[in-house]
């Protein structure tokens, strides 16, 4: 166990490197001299992660030692090229830095990380409440829906807004309706693959046991038609059916579920003009290069100047693409990092991904299986989806990079799904009685 | 369960594979395609930090010019600007941060840049001196004050003006109505281009489209000159006495051919071809062209450059006329109407072969490119196609022509001390709509010659020929007395 720590130790020390690296090399190209805050920035960096090293160290001392140091390279990259864009967009009249809110977005994403491990000293306890998970995750889907709350942005309705803050409840309703779930499917899972009633060329289970499963199917389709979101039905769609496959073995959940999506994509197609344009797009993006086309097509420019080795940092325009910092960031490293750079984000997600699957493979029990498959999935499927689209390998749908895009909830619901997934691969050692510290508001003012 | 995770573990590699896989293809395979795309702006960038060439009149006039950029922290180092606003923009195009490169600006990009294989020598000395190489200095060979006068007299009507210099070819006057200003598109504010830009595609008077080049319209009576050099060129005289009925009954169709508002031709019933042009008859000159075929009308024309890639610089679109047509057709065709499709460049051709004597130049609006230091590095030409008609087809279409100014359809294309030759049109084209109205004519005296050609659109009046004369024939004076130095 000490090991794995080492491990994970060593493996942070090296992001550490690597982002403070290029927060030092972006602040060079961009005004000749080391930023003033470059020391700052790194001990902050260095305290948050190794902060959260400690913790693992001494509550779930036998936790993964890839995914902490995996999402800290990411986030702190990201927070580079976010820094980076605001650079060139800081000429722009109105203009807001995003840098300080992601920093800050970090620290309170770190936090987050370290309360889900304090707090949930077994994850057996979510199974507890797990009709509780999935009234929070479909309240959090509906809230954009509302009329005061919601917020309609580049023409999906997943925004909600309170105040000053606002986010996309979305990323936390991913991560309760994955925990109801798993938690329903772990207990149910020999009734539903056991069928009882025949229809069609389908042997179905008792509908009874079904029900549940129909509504987080349907809370997936009220997210696509509601709040026109392709993206987050995708996911939640694909979670939905990956999990049902694992937990009964059985083939005909998945041919049903791929089934049920094209029914979905041929019905929205057809009911709705942004879904024809994205994927009149996706099949040719010159030939609409002058209104819908030109984010994806800035995107395609900045990777093929990028290369192999790329413009390197700051020495791009990534900038040029509309939503570099959020939709389109993996078209910014693209550009500056190249092929390289790319290449190796996306081997870290898959190297993450790979641990989750790992840690659901020894998970002890039924539940955290389940649970662990339903978060690295719904993970993996946020990178497809975005990567995909950005590369045009799929239509394009707006989602964040886990860990990397600009955007808070996307980083604190991240965060949340490594610690539990840290959290899980734990069992063994049980954690030790003790006062969960709530995160100290401290920290926030430092990085500002 | 664990067999269903590792089965989606392999469902996860290959997803990952083919997300691997995409970026190689941007980066790699189509990288070189992508990069260079002219609407791919980071080419610009690099482009941006060399001081691109100026595009300059005669004496050192500048019309398009680079200057250093003045916004605070601007990445892009040199701006392009058009001192003279729209009034050089249908030759120069625009050099645009957001929309890329059009016309002089795009087919003499690497002179401009310094990066043409005929500036390589200059280059090697700039490398060994680790001198920033200046791009060159394009000339082109529009006349200032015959540009001038032509846009002052088209003024705010929607047509085109052309004018050339008959001997080489090359364009003295170029300008189109609605224009654009070039610097809306120049400047390094992308959200202002881009609105600069919306309201000028969503335009639809077109201001971006160079009718004098790029634009075809119907040539109305003008193209009669071709169909007298046909009929000249195939027996007919000039003072042959040719039938000028009210009304010619075109074989093979009940359709009749008339004169504009369905006036008589006068004469009698028969007019020499001189005087069938000078009046502009159209019974007489359908029946020409019934006479003489399809085939030998469009033969005339092609010997102009119809049915041909112009050979224009810049781009331009491609005059034509049908090879084989029907009767009717054909008559409709030897008076400028139904399929007969020309630019205004392409008439001004159509007027400067006959004035040269027949010996066609292609147009051309580069004359040369001068390096920083003032060398000459590349001079461009019009292209030689020699003796297209006989000379003396051409002297005695002169003289018709001169008829036509003298005491015709183009009597308000007279410039006194000058011999003005010239032909009116005006060319229907929808039903309902006025006109077009058009005309074609040179003059000259010693050096100094000149061939023009005016289109304006709609400025014509149903049922009446005269109109396209009285409408199009004063700018075409205006122009030529300009060039001429009469003022």
């Amino acid at each position: 166990m000490e090991s794995r720590r080492n491990v994970e130790l060593s493996l942070l020390l090296l992001a550490l490197i690597l982002s403070v690296g290029a927060y030092v090399i972006v602040g060079l190209a961009a005004d000749n001299e080391v930023p003033s805050g470059s020391a700052g920035y790194g001990a902050t960096l260095a305290g948050l992660f190794l902060g959260a090293h400690m913790v693992l160290r001494w509550k779930a001392p036998q936790a993964d030692p890839i995914l902490l140091p995996g999402a800290a390279l990411l986030n702190g990259l990201g927070l580079v090229m976010v820094r980076r864009l605001d650079y060139a967009e800081a000429a722009k009249e109105n203009y807001r830095p995003e840098a300080p809110a992601q920093a800050l977005w970090t620290v309170l994403g770190v936090a987050v990380f370290v309360a889900v491990i304090l707090v949930i000293r077994d994850h057996r306890v979510l199974d507890r409440y797990r009709y509780s998970w999935l009234l929070l995750g479909v309240v959090l889907l509906m809230l954009p829906v509302l009329p005061v709350l919601g917020r309609e942005i580049n023409g999906a309705r997943l925004w909600v807004r309170i105040g000053p803050f606002s986010g996309q409840p979305a990323e936390a309703a991913k991560i309760a309706l994955v925990v109801f779930l798993a938690a329903y499917l772990a207990e149910r899972k020999e009734l539903l693959a056991t069928a009882t009633y025949r229809a069609g060329p389908f042997l179905l289970p008792e509908i009874k046991y079904f029900m549940p499963l129909l509504l987080a199917w349907a809370a997936s389709l009220f997210v696509l038609f509601f709040e026109k979101d392709l993206g987050s039905s995708l996911l939640f769609f694909g979670v939905f059916v990956i999990l049902l496959y694992v937990a009964t073995g059985r083939f005909s959940y998945v041919a049903a579920g791929l089934g049920l999506f094209v029914t979905g994509a041929v019905i929205a197609y057809n009911l709705f003009g942004h879904v024809q344009t994205r994927v009149a797009t996706w099949l040719d993006v010159w030939a609409y290069y002058d209104d819908r086309g030109f984010q994806l097509a800035q995107g395609l420019f900045a990777m093929a100047t990028g290369g192999i080795l790329g413009q390197g940092w700051n020495q791009g325009r990534p900038d040029f693409i509309p939503f570099a910092s959020t939709d389109f960031i993996f078209a910014a490293f693209g550009e500056e990092l190249g092929l390289l750079g790319v290449t190796a984000m996306l081997l870290v997600y898959l190297l993450m991904v790979f641990r989750g699957l790992r840690i659901a493979l020894a998970a002890p029990d039924d539940f955290g299986k389940l649970l662990a498959v339903g978060l690295v999935t719904s993970f993996a499927l946020q990178v497809f989806v975005i990567v995909g689209g950005v590369t045009r390998l799929i239509p394009l749908t707006g989602i964040t990079l886990p860990f990397v895009s600009f955007g808070g909830s996307s980083l604190l619901a991240n965060y949340a799904l490594i610690a539990l997934l840290c959290r899980i691969s734990d069992e063994g050692t049980p954690a030790p009685a003790g006062r969960p510290a709530p995160a100290d508001p401290g920290e926030v003012t430092v990085v500002r | 369960m664990n067999r269903q995770i590792r089965r989606v573990a392999v469902v996860v590699l290959v997803a990952f594979m083919a997300l691997l896989a995409a970026p190689l293809y941007w980066q790699v395979l189509a990288a070189d395609r992508l990069a260079n795309d002219s609407r791919n702006t980071r080419v610009l960038i690099k482009e941006y930090s060399i001081e691109r060439g100026p595009i300059v009149l005669a004496n050192n006039f500048e019309v398009a010019r680079s200057v250093r950029s003045t916004r605070r922290g601007d990445p892009l180092e040199f701006v392009r600007e058009y001192p003279q606003g729209p009034r050089y923009g249908m030759v120069t195009g625009f050099y645009s941060l957001v929309f890329g490169r059009t016309l002089a600006e795009q087919e003499f990009n690497s002179f401009l840049l310094g990066r043409a294989p005929e500036q390589f020598g200059q280059n090697v000395t700039d490398l060994l001196t680790a001198r920033e190489t200046p791009g060159g200095t394009l000339v082109l060979t529009l006349d200032r004050a015959t540009q001038a006068a032509a846009e002052g007299a088209l003024g705010g009507r929607k047509g085109a003006v052309v004018a050339l210099d008959p001997r080489t070819g090359a364009v003295l006057a170029m300008t189109t109505f609605p224009r654009y200003n070039p610097n809306q598109l120049s400047s390094h504010n992308p959200e202002e281009i881009r609105r600069n830009w919306e309201r000028l595609i969503n335009d639809e008077d077109g201001p971006l489209l160079n009718r004098a080049a790029g634009a075809l319209y119907p040539p109305g009576s003008t193209f009669k000159v071709v169909t007298a050099a046909a009929a000249l060129e195939n027996g007919t005289s000039m003072s042959d006495e040719l039938p000028s009925p009210d009304v010619y009954d075109v074989p093979q169709t009940s359709a009749d051919i008339r004169n504009f508002g369905g006036s008589s031709c006068g004469g009698g019933g028969t007019l020499t071809l001189t005087e069938a042009l000078r009046i502009s008859c159209n019974t007489t000159f359908a029946a020409l062209g019934v006479e003489l075929g399809s085939e030998k009308l469009a033969a005339e024309a092609e010997k102009f450059g119809f049915n041909q890639p112009s050979p224009y610089q810049l781009p331009a679109a491609t005059s034509s006329i049908p090879e084989e047509q029907d009767v009717p057709a054909t008559a409709q065709s030897a008076i400028g109407q139904r399929d007969v499709r020309v630019s205004p460049l392409q008439m001004a051709t159509v007027a400067a072969t006959i004035a040269n004597g027949g010996r066609r130049m292609g147009p051309f609006v580069a004359q040369r490119v001068v390096s920083d230091k003032g060398s000459v590095v590349k001079r461009f030409e019009g292209e030689d196609f020699g003796q297209v008609i006989p000379e003396q087809v051409a002297g005695d279409l002169r003289d018709m022509m001169r008829q036509v100014v003298e005491s015709g359809t183009g009597v308000n294309a007279r410039i006194p001390g000058l011999e003005v030759a010239g032909k009116t049109g005006t060319a229907q084209h929808a039903q309902g709509r006025n006109p077009h109205a058009w005309f074609i004519g040179f003059t000259g005296s010693g050096d100094r010659q000149i061939a023009v050609a005016v289109v304006v659109e709609e400025g014509g009046d149903v049922g009446s020929e005269i109109t396209g004369g009285r409408t199009a024939a004063p700018i075409a004076r205006d122009v030529m007395r300009a060039y001429m130095g009469g003022g």
